[in-house]
């Protein structure tokens, strides 16, 4: 074990996998002589070449299109998209064609595609500082992959390579930089599978990506004052892995979900509804949910700042919800 | 900048020596067999959409030399990213006339499992696939797929078709652009028709023809007559031969005219004169090559009748057979959402044997 940047395991993943299988290229914006926007590509041009890492024109629907045309031609290809907001352009590829290709050609021809790209924020404004993850995890045939940490960002990349269907593999701009433990060698992680981060007994916070972060700090503070979280960590939002977050409820009696994205029609209200249904005579109250302010995201640093819940506010909540 | 229109067959039933593609005696015969097997599948489809056994359906009319020309000039490993216009060009890809028929539908006839509306094929086999309804959206996969082809040494071609509404959208952009960068063995065709349903093409381009644009992407326009099958079979024969030589793409426009309408959800006649219609019903293109064939000796009026007589025939059997077929299992609406069935359709599937539930 030693340990590295969720950058620089996404990058031991996506050589690892180029190496691996020659089927796998990589293809994007600046993906190439530039090494990516985020640097998650850096001096893989000079190892693969040409061929197998292509700077494309910019054009997301074509680089999705694309990627999807070369899935059906029989490589892997996995295709970046400078951050999420740019996948809006690539919309009817993802949903109409990697999607659906699949099961509308009666399973005849398979999309192993993956679409990595980045959610994040930091005084980018309304247009370039959005997740859209609930998006996505609306739709079948989608694999929806969000980790939170670089042993999972690379143990997750190297299975979405490896799967026969497509997936979406969303990273967080502001995580690119973390560290944490990862293996020296060869490791996998199954999507599809969630996880508990932080055994505890009084209540369960279920969240991912940056705000498993956010949940994990709340939970330290808490546990100063004797209160004792559970945080799950979903990691795969489709398929949807609820067998721990019911375990946990069991023993907590009370959920709280963290999302950064809009709460309306978002991950908490799938969680929640889950929950409610599934298990409704575990809980206590009501399972609750924090999230983003529903407007678009200003530039001024001071209101981008209200935007998401932090440490503070969610152990605000959480006692609240234990009181 | 005017590109110059490419014709062989000329007015009076002769074929320009200079460009003319040369096929033997079978293969021109077999060339009007399948343009006369398209126009019978049409009518048919047609037809059994206006009786109510199927529930929608898109015609060719008119097109057959686009499409049958085009379609015969593929060749064995060549991938085809249709539009939902080119039955033609599938059947001539080794497409079983019996999956097409079966796909409109929809039962266990339908290799594709019922799961798209009429029109929209796929033969993983036959190397014809992904018929997409936002039009246009096949062309940078045919792209992708000719990539592939490239990166791994295969000498093949891709061919994307698309119509003259297709060509304004980013798509279409966006694709020609990434196969002239990639340079990319590509052949895309634009069956100019004229209409994207009821818009005339002066709605789409102010450009002085489509395959014009190929200029703004650095690469080959082409010009075709659309109704004169062995100008479209030696343009996209030359077209395919130089993508699979590592030449780069072609962009191939058909001029041609859709005589039905879009489709059965439509009605050209509010929308287009009927001299216009009557006009381009003397360029029907089969007679066109009909005329050709008299010309050579190959036809003469009874075997022209009988060929025809044949195709219906053999498009009739074909319906019988396919509608007689049992409906689609109903648990297999779970299958191939995923490579691998995931536990929440297992659960969902055991609903679909549950009748009760429903």
């Amino acid at each position: 074990m030693s340990q590295k940047t969720y950058r620089d395991a996404l990058r031991e993943a996506l050589r690892e996998e180029m190496i691996r299988d020659e089927r796998v290229l990589i293809l994007g914006e600046e993906v190439g002589v530039w090494g990516g926007t985020y640097a998650i590509t850096r001096s893989m041009f000079t190892e693969f070449g040409s061929k197998r890492i292509l700077d494309t024109p910019i054009a997301e629907a074509a680089i999705v299109g694309t990627a999807v045309g070369a899935a059906m031609g029989g490589l892997r290809p996995v295709a970046e998209l400078m951050t999420i907001n740019f996948s809006l352009v690539a919309m009817d590829q993802i949903v109409n064609n990697a999607a659906k290709i699949h099961y509308m050609f009666g399973g005849q021809i398979r999309v192993p595609l993956v679409i990595r790209t980045p959610a994040g924020w930091g005084q980018l404004a309304a247009t370039h500082s959005q997740t859209f993850e609930a998006w996505f995890a609306h739709l079948p045939g989608l694999i929806v992959a969000m980790p939170g940490t670089p042993y999972d960002a690379k143990g997750m990349l190297k299975s979405a390579i490896r799967s026969d269907n497509p997936v979406m593999f969303i990273e967080h701009a502001r995580l690119y930089g973390i560290k944490g433990e990862v293996p020296d060698g060869e490791y996998t992680l199954p999507l599809g599978v969630s996880d508990v981060k932080r055994p505890g007994r009084d209540i369960t916070i279920v969240a991912y990506s940056r705000m498993l972060h956010v949940a994990l700090g709340a939970a330290e503070a808490l546990a100063k004052d004797g209160i004792e979280c559970e945080v799950i960590d979903l990691r795969t939002l489709r398929p949807l892995d609820m067998a721990p977050v019911y375990a946990s409820v069991k023993k907590t009696h009370r959920a709280l979900v963290l999302e950064e994205d809009w709460t309306t029609c978002g991950m908490g209200a799938e969680i929640a509804a889950r929950i409610s249904h599934d298990r409704f005579d575990d809980l206590d109250g009501p399972v609750e949910r924090m999230g983003q302010v529903e407007v678009p995201m200003p530039y001024a640093r001071n209101l981008e700042a209200l935007m998401f819940p932090d440490e503070r506010q969610v152990t605000e909540k959480v006692r609240e919800m234990l009181s | 900048m005017e590109l110059p229109l490419r014709v062989v067959l000329r007015e009076d039933g002769s074929a320009d020596p200079e460009l003319d593609p040369g096929l033997d005696d079978e293969a021109l015969r077999i060339l009007f067999r399948k343009m006369a097997l398209l126009r019978a599948l049409d009518e048919k489809g047609l037809n059994l959409q206006r009786a109510g056994r199927i529930g929608f359906y898109i015609g060719a009319t008119g097109q057959e030399a686009a499409e049958i020309g085009s379609g015969f000039a593929l060749e064995e490993g060549d991938w085809v990213f249709p539009s939902y216009r080119d039955q033609g060009v599938a059947l001539l890809q080794g497409y079983p006339l019996s999956e097409l028929i079966g796909q409109l539908f929809g039962n266990s006839s339908d290799v594709t499992k019922g799961r798209q509306m009429p029109n929209h094929w796929c033969d993983r086999a036959a190397r014809v696939v992904s018929v997409s309804s936002p039009v246009a959206t096949q062309l940078p996969q045919a792209v992708g797929t000719a990539y592939a082809a490239k990166l791994r040494g295969e000498k093949i071609a891709v061919i994307g078709y698309f119509g003259d509404g297709g060509s304004s959208t980013g798509e279409f952009h966006a694709a020609m652009n990434f196969a002239g960068v990639f340079r990319t063995p590509n052949v895309f065709f634009c069956s100019n028709n004229r209409y994207a349903i009821s818009l005339p093409v002066a709605r789409q381009t102010a450009a002085a023809s489509i395959a014009a644009k190929a200029a703004a992407y650095g690469i080959p326009g082409v010009r075709v007559d659309g109704n004169d099958v062995l100008a479209v079979f030696r343009v996209t024969r030359d077209a395919l031969e130089r993508a699979r030589a590592g030449e780069g793409p072609t962009l191939i426009e058909a001029l041609t005219y859709r005589i039905g309408s879009h489709s059965t959800s439509d009605d050209a006649t509010r929308y287009r004169p009927a001299e216009e219609v009557e006009a381009w019903r003397g360029k029907d293109p089969i007679k066109r090559f009909a005329a050709h064939l008299k010309q050579r000796g190959l036809l003469d009026d009874p075997e022209e009748k009988a060929v025809f007589e044949e195709a219906r025939e053999e498009v009739r059997r074909t319906v019988a057979v396919c509608e007689a077929a049992p409906p689609v299992p109903p648990e297999s609406l779970v299958e191939d959402v995923y490579a691998e069935m995931p536990w929440h359709l297992e659960e969902q599937r055991e609903w679909t044997r549950m009748p009760e539930k429903r």
